[in-house]
């Protein structure tokens, strides 16, 4: 098992590697000279070598890939050309967490509300109530989230006016009051996750519904809630796990447009600034760390598999 | 799935040339201590009737076994008297089982206390019908702190003791094992415990052992009959093999396309079989590597093509103009029932 993690964390590690790489040349292969857009407009040849050769520019690629990466690991990843604010310190004290928070609400509920769905539907398989999950949850798929976002706003903070209309109250200042802003942008970004977890569950769950273990402990007179919950569910936490894993990068991609519908300073609506404003250092700052999120989640997912399946244990 | 015969197996058991006494288990005969008597059993799959009025009765302490071809129903009348085809089949008719009037018509609920704790079941494969997720420790204790009410540690202790018993050595150091770290002889062990963990009146055994190697199946035979004796239960075995059958029950029910052909002592029935298809099973099994082999021909009919009489009339070498159009009524004929037109007399 050890063997299998280590070979695991290796792919992992190569996979990073080719990403930074790519996360690299996307400054590289971006129009336009970083130096020419930190000088301005009017500028001499001999500030322009001083301002290149101060950047590492007129380094080699090979060197400037090495520096780059050792700055990215260490932490230091420069300036906003625009703000002229520390990258790091803004994503990792203000972007981050709030992506991160309104990520793991998203997929809390959807998991909450998704997975019972699930197994209602396998469970009761062709009746009325399976077709009416089902049909829900091909909506919720189906329904783009920004519009969604947007009826949420109008309906629930506009009209009853329950809920914040935007912003974010960070949960570990004021809970009650960061969970209320949270309430709506979650629940607009996992729609089509519910959906996702809806379809997984029920396929697995129908599957292992017809495995001669489920006969066995209905024979050996296990009742009928213990059944599905522990002998059928704890099957089905393989595939469950693996696409939780797999759509985290769906998630992200939601949570940009969530981001910007709900104005929450995260690392969606900090990436379309980003763009908008070919702030490329701070664009490759967001591709690097949302492609090595989805690959430690990726990664722990993999690592979870012996887990969860004793079958895959070692002998 | 070829049929094999054991070393142990080959030698028939005496023939009884008694007087023809009426089997004394008929449905209805007076006298005998059934524990189960079922009658009438049809099962619906959409407009098939992949059984059709199957009855017969089991006596406490007794071993029968029904025996048939793949896909003769032998499976389904298991599943359905311990209402496991919930869902997925119509089932009619009716299954007394000691003081539960009617197995067949138990919901859900009514269940509690008689699967596992009365009634237990033993699996084909027991590979696929462990749960590979819990070790076997896990799966056994349930089954007793659930329907026993023992604690935790008692559970575990009986459990040991359990595993012991059906021939598992080590049976501590197993019980923090996973099924796929076992052998299939050992799996199907560990199965029999767990059936067998509460004491069950009634076993079935589902082909317990064509998941199994040669060598093993004798072994895990051996174990059910005599666990089940032991334990004074009485079993019903699913088998396909009549050598099989006739060596370790007491009687058999020759099943067909999900009928009944005939059914009696095991010595009487492959003995001297009445019913043609009877004596085609029996000249599959007797006569490999005696004589060449004459394999019967054709195959079980589909269920959509049956005739409505006789369902074996469109195989059968005795066949009456009358087979194919009106079905036989089970009757008694020299010490066994039989559901003939035109029987194989007597040698």
């Amino acid at each position: 098992m050890l063997r299998q993690a280590s070979a695991k964390i290796f792919q992992t590690l190569v996979v990073l590697v080719i990403v930074s790489i790519a996360s690299f040349s996307l400054l590289k292969l971006a129009p336009g000279d970083p130096v020419v857009l930190m000088l301005g407009s009017e500028y001499s040849q001999d500030s322009y070598d001083e301002l290149q050769a101060q950047l590492g520019l007129d380094q080699p690629v090979a060197l400037q890939y090495v520096r780059w990466l050792r700055d990215f690991v260490t932490g230091d990843w420069g300036n906003s050309y625009v703000a002229k604010t520390d990258i790091f310190a803004f994503v990792v004290t203000q972007a981050l967490p709030v992506t991160l928070t309104l990520t793991a609400c998203a997929i809390v509920l959807a998991i909450l509300i998704g997975v019972p769905l699930g197994v209602v539907s396998a469970v009761r398989k062709d009746s009325a109530w399976d077709v009416g999950i089902a049909a829900f949850a091909l909506t919720g798929t189906a329904f783009p989230s920004f519009f969604l976002g947007i009826v949420l706003i109008w309906f629930f903070a506009v009209k009853v006016g329950f809920f914040p209309v935007m912003g974010f109250v960070a949960p570990w200042e004021d809970f009650w009051s960061g969970m209320l802003h949270l309430v709506l942008p979650a629940l607009t970004l996992s729609t089509f996750f519910i959906g996702m977890i809806v379809r997984v569950t029920r396929a697995a769950m129908v599957e292992v519904l017809e495995q001669p273990y489920i006969t066995a402990a209905i024979a050996r007179g296990e009742p009928h809630r213990r059944v599905i919950w522990v002998h059928g569910f704890r099957n089905i936490l393989m595939p469950l796990v693996t696409v939780i894993g797999l759509q985290l990068g769906a998630i992200l991609q939601g949570a940009v447009l969530t981001e910007t519908v709900f104005s929450l300073p995260g690392l969606g609506q900090m990436l379309t600034g980003a763009v908008l404003g070919r702030e490329y250092v701070l664009v490759q700052a967001g591709v690097m760390l949302t492609a090595t999120l989805f690959i430690l989640v990726n990664l722990a997912v993999d690592l979870s598999y012996p887990f969860l399946d004793p079958r895959l244990r070692a002998r | 799935m070829t049929h094999t015969i054991l070393p142990e197996m080959i030698v028939p058991r005496p023939l009884s040339r008694g007087p023809a006494s009426p089997d004394p288990y008929l449905p209805g005969t007076p006298g005998s201590d059934p524990l189960l008597t079922v009658t009438g059993l049809t099962v619906y799959r959409g407009s098939r009737r992949i059984l059709d009025d199957v009855s017969f009765t089991l006596a406490r302490g007794e071993t029968l076994a029904l025996v048939g071809e793949s896909g003769a129903g032998k499976s389904t009348i298991a599943s359905a008297l311990m209402g496991l085809l919930a869902g997925r089949a119509r089932v009619t008719g009716q299954a007394a089982f000691d003081d539960v009037p009617d197995l067949l018509a138990i919901t859900s609920k009514g269940w509690s206390g008689l699967r596992g704790q009365r009634i237990a079941m033993i699996f084909q494969d027991a590979g696929a019908a462990l749960n590979p997720c819990f070790t076997v420790g896990s799966q056994l204790t349930s089954v007793l702190r659930r329907q026993l009410g023992l604690d935790r540690a008692t559970a575990r202790q009986r459990a040991v003791t359990l595993l012991d018993s059906v021939g598992l050595n080590d049976a501590a150091a197993r019980m923090s094992a996973y099924p796929h770290q076992l052998s299939g002889g050992m799996q199907q062990r560990v199965m029999v415990a767990i059936a067998l963990a509460c004491d069950p009146d009634l076993l079935f055994a589902d082909e317990p052992t064509s998941a199994l190697d040669v060598t093993i199946q004798a072994q895990i035979v051996r174990l059910i009959l005599d666990q089940t004796r032991a334990k004074g239960a009485s079993c019903v075995f699913v088998l396909h093999d009549l050598a099989l059958a006739s060596q370790t029950c007491d009687r058999i029910v020759v099943l067909y396309a999900g009928q009944v052909m005939e059914s009696g002592p095991s010595d009487v029935v492959l003995n001297d079989p009445r019913h043609p298809y009877t004596r085609l099973l029996k000249s599959c099994v007797i006569e490999i590597g005696t004589h060449d082999l004459d394999p019967p021909d054709g195959s079980v009919p589909g269920y959509d093509d049956l005739p409505g009489g006789c369902r074996f009339a469109t195989r059968c070498p005795r066949r009456l103009p009358r087979c194919a159009a009106e079905r036989p009524p089970l009757t008694t004929l020299a010490g066994r029932s039989l559901a003939c037109w035109n029987p194989e007399t007597g040698e």
